[in-house]
């Protein structure tokens, strides 16, 4: 652009010749020049104004476009493209063979209407003669209520119910689509399984939640959409716990027992075949947990996950173990049985007097509390502790139910001398079947930790750490097989099958201090083929009286050992296993102390 | 001209219209089919899994175990034991037939092999001989 001069000399000298003011000239000029630059702003700002109205009216096209579109639509309910999954919405729970242990079932919730209610009094008259357990009266108030809308009545229906309802022919009765979980072998394997009810609740659909057990475990996975049609594998077997409920059912009945329980555990995955706790339950018809008396009475406790224990001369084996493993005695070590050991008021006894010197060997075969204790003393406190910790017994068990966790052993924070002593034989410290089960079979399957799990393992290369050493688990095996053989679970021989095992007979504390000299908790921890482990079975009783002989007995080689056994003659074909003759097993023993000790 | 452009127009929009509305109604037509296919694939879902719970429920073992007790008489079933598992060599496998391919006894079969030997050696023989008579031939035409 060119600057026009305010002052041109050319139009001053001739304003000058003609007698004008020469400042007006340049006023004038400055004047054009405000206006022009007055004129390009303006233009600059109609412009922006004119771009902002163009994008806010766009804005207001396109909103008012799509009402349009949207007012000028059909409603239509959104849907899925392919296959509604209205089924299924909570995933199935199989055995390891993919046989159902839970399941969904489509049923109806019955519900009633006021407004379309045409005669409430006959509706509640007919609804309590279908149901037995409506109270009638109250019924009846509530569905004549002016106050009232709506009612829930039943949360499930049977299709003879449902039927039942129509042919009262009340339009105010309505149905809301439910799913139902479905357990369809009823008690077996209750405790695993848990239970489930229903959470929110609406007209057309209720939530499914777990409320205890793996269904409470695993609820987000088994709730997960897109795992709907993946179901939940355990490592249960179905036939196998049946028949372990079977026999065990059967052997308290006999026993006089008020409880039982049994875990089969694989000795190498840590995987639980059969978890059994006896009184059990319907997880269809979940009983309400008990609210006064000893929670540990009711069916629902889950007497091989949430009962912590004493479980007295089973855990004697670990002692030993460790002894072994440290080098500290070997199995022909002579050990001091001489009893009683005093320590204060405190006096260590043997349920027979066994002499003054027994091989650590026979301390085992013989159950003797005096020289495990013995052998405890000599190791000392803290490597009793670190070893019991190695292998999970100050810890809740890490199996997969939702009662695991909130359960804990219970072991003295001050761990004494007197302490270590009575741990060494199984008092003092209390554990869980499933820890006991995981903790034998560490033992027995050449050291490797093993960690409990009720969940399918798909690889079974995962080794757990080297807890002992392979001599050491060879030993033990080989002293487990003689107390079937020769000690105090002489019941326990199964021929063809080469069990080994360890029985414990604890006291049961008394509430009022002390313990009870006619209650025991007896059990039976025990391995099959001793040669090469691979199922451990541990099966225990709450107070069983063996009374056919002419004096009642108590202990665990007359009244669990005899049900294991039984457990494990019916358990052992059904996993394949082939019975071996007394020569082949009495080799493949010896085979295996001799290839442990190079 | 102008008027047959106009006649052209309005056929066009005549035809047009109709194609429309046809293809609108065979859209709705499938869309109520897919729904309809869509509630069916549904309902057999359920079905399959009403039928799977009850093949599990009818399947469970106390009942099986009921009913191997009521049958015994008929079925004889027992329960799993040790004592069962048996050696291969105690299985009474049938006699081993092995159906001959020709229909003959053994010694027609070294008969038979005999005889085609002989026809090896004759064959042999025949050509050893045929060359013979070929040479000669030759040697006198």
């Amino acid at each position: 652009m060119i600057r026009t001069p305010l002052r041109p000399l050319a139009r001053i000298l001739s304003a000058r010749v003609r007698g004008e003011n020469p400042d007006a000239i340049e006023r004038e000029n400055l004047r054009l020049r405000h206006e022009e630059i007055r004129d390009r702003s303006r233009r600059r700002a109609e412009g922006r104004l004119l771009l902002t109205a163009a994008i806010f009216v766009a804005g207001f096209v396109v909103i008012g476009a799509r009402m349009g579109l949207l007012a000028a639509t059909e409603p239509m309910e959104p849907r899925t493209s392919v296959g509604e999954q209205i089924v299924a919405e909570r995933a199935d729970i199989v055995d390891r063979n993919g046989r159902i242990l839970a399941t969904n079932m489509v049923t109806n919730s019955l519900y009633a209407e006021m407004r379309y209610l045409v005669d409430p009094v006959h509706a509640a008259e007919e609804l309590a003669r279908i149901f037995p357990e409506l109270n009638q009266d109250r019924l009846t108030s509530h569905l004549t209520d002016p106050n009232r809308r709506f009612l829930w009545i039943r949360a499930q229906l049977s299709p003879e119910q449902e039927q039942q309802v129509y042919d009262i022919g009340e339009p105010g009765l309505l149905f809301g689509p439910r799913e139902m979980r479905l357990y369809p072998n009823g008690s077996i394997a209750a405790h695993v399984l848990g239970g489930a009810a229903y959470g929110q609740q609406g007209v057309s659909a209720a939530e499914i939640i777990g409320t205890a057990g793996i269904e409470r475990m695993f609820d987000a996975e088994l709730r997960n959409p897109d795992r709907a049609d993946q179901p939940l594998e355990l490592s249960l077997d179905l036939t196998i716990q049946a028949v372990t409920t079977e026999i065990l059912s059967g052997g308290m009945r006999i026993l006089n027992a008020r409880g039982a329980s049994a875990v089969l555990m694989d000795a190498r995955t840590g995987e639980i075949l059969s978890l059994v706790s006896l009184p059990d339950f319907d997880p269809n018809d979940r009983p309400a947990p008990a609210l006064e008396g000893d929670p540990a009475d009711s069916p629902l406790f889950n007497r091989a996950v949430q009962g912590y224990y004493e479980l007295g001369s089973v855990m004697k084996i670990f002692t030993v173990a460790e002894a072994l493993d440290i080098g500290e005695i070997t199995p022909e070590t002579m050990i001091d049985t001489q009893g009683p050991i005093r320590w204060g008021s405190f006096s260590i006894n043997d349920f027979h007097d066994y002499g003054a010197r027994q091989s650590a060997t026979d301390v085992i075969v013989q159950s003797s509390n005096v020289g495990t204790a013995r052998i405890a003393q000599a190791m000392g406190a803290d490597r009793q502790r670190a070893f019991l910790q190695r292998l999970g017994f100050l810890e809740s068990s890490p199996v997969e139910l939702s009662e695991a966790i909130s359960a804990r052993p219970l072991y003295p924070e001050n761990w004494s001398e007197l302490s270590t002593m009575t741990i060494s034989f199984g008092h003092g410290i209390s554990t869980n079947q499933v820890q006991l089960a995981a903790g034998y079979a560490s033992m027995v399957n050449g050291g490797r930790l093993v960690h409990p799990t009720l969940l399918r393992q798909r690889q079974s290369g995962t080794l757990g750490e080297q807890v002992i050493s392979r001599q050491t688990s060879a030993q033990i095996r080989s002293m487990l097989r003689q107390v079937v053989q020769r000690g105090t679970a002489s019941f326990g021989n199964v021929p063809g099958y080469a069990v080994g095992g360890k029985t414990g007979s604890a006291d049961k504390p008394n509430p009022a201090g002390g313990y009870f000299s006619d209650r025991v908790l007896a059990t039976f921890a025990g391995i099959f083929p001793a040669h090469d482990p691979r199922f451990v079975l541990v099966v225990s009783m709450d107070e069983p009286v063996e009374t056919i002989g002419s004096e009642a007995r108590r202990t665990a080689g007359w009244t669990v050992v005899p049900v294991a056994a039984e457990i494990i003659r019916r358990t052992a074909p059904l996993m394949g296993m082939r019975p071996q003759s007394d020569a082949e097993i009495e080799l493949a023993m010896q085979n295996a102390l001799f290839a442990a000790q190079e | 001209m102008r008027n047959f452009l106009y006649v052209i127009s309005v056929v066009s929009i005549i035809g047009l219209a109709f194609w429309a509305y046809r293809e609108n109604h065979l859209t709705q037509l499938s869309m109520s089919e897919v729904s309809r296919l869509d509630r069916e694939i549904a309902a057999l879902h359920e079905a399959i899994s009403v039928q799977r719970a009850e093949w599990a429920y009818l399947n469970r073992p106390q009942r099986l175990r009921e009913l191997a007790e009521l049958n015994f008489e008929r079925l004889g079933l027992q329960s799993m034991a040790p004592e069962q598992f048996g050696d291969i060599d105690q299985i009474a496998y049938p006699e081993r037939v092995v159906e001959p391919v020709l229909q003959a006894s053994a010694e027609e079969y070294v008969l038979i092999g005999g005889i085609i030997e002989v026809l090896g050696a004759i064959e042999n023989v025949q050509g050893e001989l045929t060359d013979v008579f070929d040479t000669a031939q030759e040697q006198n035409p």
